[in-house]
């Protein structure tokens, strides 16, 4: 119906102000020692966290459509197909129109690249698995809530759940870091997700020629009972950077005064 | 393979085109060639003819026979669908599936067919998933090549080289964990000449199940880990659900008919003893042996195996099919049935001819409590003590053994006697239930109860009326005495509505 599209059009123009009016939030993380499930030797050893800061919630829908409205060219009847699959933004009332319930919604439907370029956008990247796995191995009180099985279990819930129901919006409880979503919302891009599993088949993990599939990304996981962090990374190794889906989000990592660029 | 034998092999593939037009009897040379020889023989050449879209079904059905006489090239549509089904009564589950189902779609090809393999995993999915077929020859069953994130496709192609009937599931990590939700389904290669025909095929799998409730513990239940690792399983079940082939919703077949199960387990972890009451197996054919086993009574179906079993009916009425490790049938689910219709056969099975008193240690002097009150009833000097004396060695006789010595029940199962609030609602319905049995849902205490009880038509009244005197005197029960007289005026009077069933 042509004035609903109107309705919409009308929103594309308040999300624009909105976005301009709003810089995202990001918090500061100290960084530090970290039993990451993806040691650094490929045993146990911790890995080196550098100081980051990283965004407070998931990107939303007005803040992707923000975006997109500057720099046309990340538009879904623009996009190269390289950059992006078929299903790009494909929830999305039109190339530059979303509805209004999906404003504060996490954007889906994103590619890597695409996510890569909204935050450079913000002076920003996306963040690496493991700031993404330092921060999100926090609960509202603790550092590190992994041990705790009820960590665990409110992330399964999540899992267990098919996503054939409306996302709700960002800002949900902030973890002790202050940060948001990490959890229960939708799965997240990040930078290096193409090379955490060492293969597509996850059983030959000790396969001397697993080398083959993600050079010197290859490595294998301590924690095998952590199957909750395995389950992410199992997710994010089904993907290729052109990759869209219905519960792929992002968020970005500010990249802070001692990183170059 | 010797280039001889290719050139022999595709001679032979060319011969099956000619006996398709010809029609023609005798053994084909596929026959000759094939039996139990493997997979280097299993290659009768290229593809012939158009893509065929495989037939795919949801349990308990199995796609009809190929009638293929040449290789084909089969096209295999699979999609991915996650989904909240229910796994018992007033239980839900996140199954994870192949085809919407638990097992997941049957797939039926021929020896010798290039199956291009399509697996698509739902957009509304969660989770990347992937399949290794147990019939594939090559890394990881197909694995490897088909893993695929929500909303995506992959493609693969295999030759079905060996015959026989394979499981095929999911191998996403962590495995265990997409194997106990329910990915896993059966792949039939049928040998060139297609298997003997029978009056009813079925599609019959084990899987064990862990959910952090208890067994029949109500509402969504979600997966539990500690319990799969520690191979617990709370529940152990015939398609994915208790009650998926009871009830309505029974294998059917009539008498003097040949019936063939395709049984496979998925796990991800107990070994199956599987079982038919009632019924020997004429033929068992493990995976794709070519030996069967005949006369088998129980048969072993591996965790990641399967079998085709074959029986012919002879007489009529219902056949339980359990794990015969037998508490998963009785306690976890692991429990389905054949309904066998038709006319009697006397003369292979009579039905019950004698129904006598036996005694036994009843004509002891440990029932002397029993034999003083029958001569004090006799006499008309019956007391309340005597009653409730008699009562209780007739009790340990007839009635601990479910419902115990210390009319405490077991938990779950057989409902507690001692201090229970549906004696005190209607002291004298324990007459009635001795009397007719009870069948189905009951609340004692504050837990449901769903079994059965048959009826113990073999008490007398004297007897009903002292068992029942006995259990009213008794752990906190409210007291009272039952006479005969009252036991034989419920035994005379009609049966209720609801209680009256079969």
């Amino acid at each position: 119906m042509p004035w609903l599209r109107l309705l919409g059009n009308l929103w594309l123009v308040l999300a624009i102000g909105a976005g301009h009016a709003v810089a995202a939030d990001y918090k500061q993380i100290a960084g530090g020692h970290f039993a990451s499930v993806l040691p650094a030797d490929e045993k146990a050893a911790d890995m080196q966290v550098a100081p980051y800061e990283l965004r407070v919630t998931p990107v939303s829908n007005a803040e992707f459509l923000a975006f997109v409205t500057k720099s046309t060219e990340w538009q879904r009847d623009r996009i190269a197909r390289v950059f992006a699959d078929a299903q790009y933004l494909s929830h999305w009332i039109t190339s530059d129109g979303i509805d209004r319930a999906q404003r504060d919604q996490p954007v889906t439907h994103v590619s890597w690249f695409a996510a890569q370029a909204f935050c450079e956008s913000e002076g920003a990247r996306l963040p690496t698995w493991l700031e993404w796995e330092f921060a999100a191995a926090a609960d509202t009180a603790r550092k590190d809530a992994r041990a705790d099985p009820a960590w665990r279990e409110q992330i399964l819930s999540w899992y267990s759940r098919p996503s054939n129901s409306a996302l709700a919006a960002v800002g949900g409880p902030a973890n002790v870091y202050g940060i948001r979503d990490l959890h229960g919302l939708v799965w997240e891009w990040v930078d290096d997700f193409n090379a955490l599993l060492v293969s597509t088949d996850s059983r030959d993990q000790n396969d001397p020629d697993r080398l083959k599939f993600c050079g010197a990304g290859a490595m294998s996981l301590r924690d095998l009972n952590n199957y909750a962090v395995l389950m992410r990374i199992a997710m994010l190794s089904s993907l290729k950077a052109a990759d869209t889906t219905a519960n792929v989000g992002f968020r970005c990592t500010k990249i802070g005064a001692g990183e170059k660029s | 393979m010797k280039p001889a034998m290719r050139l022999f092999s595709s001679l032979a593939a060319m011969s099956f085109a000619f006996t398709l037009a010809g029609c023609g009897g005798g053994i084909s040379g596929a026959q000759a060639m094939t039996s139990a020889e493997g997979s280097q023989h299993g290659d009768f050449g290229p593809p012939q003819g158009e893509p065929i879209h495989a037939v795919l079904t949801s349990p308990p059905h199995v796609p009809p026979p190929t009638h293929r006489k040449a290789p084909a090239k089969v096209i295999v549509d699979l999609e991915v669908i996650e989904k909240e089904m229910p796994i018992s009564e007033g239980v839900t589950y996140t199954f994870w599936t192949f085809g919407g189902t638990v097992p997941g779609s049957f797939i039926r090809i021929r020896q010798g067919d290039t199956v291009e393999f399509h697996l698509k995993n739902n957009p509304n999915n969660k989770m990347p998933h992937n399949i290794d077929l147990h019939g594939v020859t090559g890394p990881g069953g197909g694995a490897a090549s088909s893993f695929t994130a929500p909303g995506h496709e992959s493609q693969f192609t295999f030759k079905a080289l060996n015959q026989g009937i394979y499981v095929y599931h999911c191998a996403t990590a962590p495995v265990g964990m997409h194997v106990a939700n329910g990915m896993y389904g059966l792949i039939l290669i049928e040998p060139p000449e297609g298997l003997p025909a029978v009056d009813h095929e079925y599609y019959v799998m084990q899987g064990d199940f862990y959910t952090t409730g208890k067994y029949r513990e109500k509402g969504a239940q979600p997966f539990d880990m500690e319990k799969a690792i520690d191979e617990k399983p709370t529940y152990v079940l015939f398609n994915g659900a208790e009650g998926a082939l009871t009830g309505d919703k029974a294998l059917s077949a009539k008498t003097n008919e040949t019936v063939r199960l395709f049984v496979g387990n998925g796990g991800p972890n107990l070994v199956s003893s599987f079982h038919v009451i009632g019924e020997i197996f004429d033929r068992v054919q493990q995976e794709g042996g070519t030996h069967p086993q005949e006369n088998v009574q129980t048969t072993l179906i591996p965790a990641g195996g399967a079998a085709i079993v074959q029986f012919h009916t002879e007489v009529p009425g219902s056949y339980v099919l359990v794990d015969h490790s037998i508490f998963r049938a009785f306690n976890k689910g692991a429990l389905a049935i054949l309904k066998v219709d038709g006319a009697e056969n006397k003369a292979i099975y009579s039905g019950k001819e004698v129904d006598s008193v036996y005694l036994g240690d009843r004509a002891g002097p440990n029932l002397a409590a029993v034999s003083h009150a029958t001569s004090a009833a006799a006499s008309g000097k019956l007391t309340k003590e005597d009653q409730v004396k008699a009562g209780a060695q007739l009790f340990s006789g007839t009635c601990s053994v479910c419902h115990q010595a210390n009319g405490a029940g077991l938990a779950g199962v057989f409902p507690p006697l001692a201090k229970s609030d549906l004696i005190a609602a209607d002291p004298k319905r324990p007459i009635q239930i001795l009397l007719r049995g009870l069948n189905g849902k009951v609340t004692v205490n504050g837990k449901d109860y769903n079994s059965v009880m048959p009826p113990m038509s073999q008490l007398n009244d004297d007897e009903v009326a002292n068992i029942v005197t006995y259990v009213l005197n008794s752990w906190d029960n409210p007291g009272g005495q039952v006479t005969a007289e009252e036991v034989a005026k419920v035994r005379a009077a009609p049966a209720p509505a609801p209680a009256a069933g079969h």
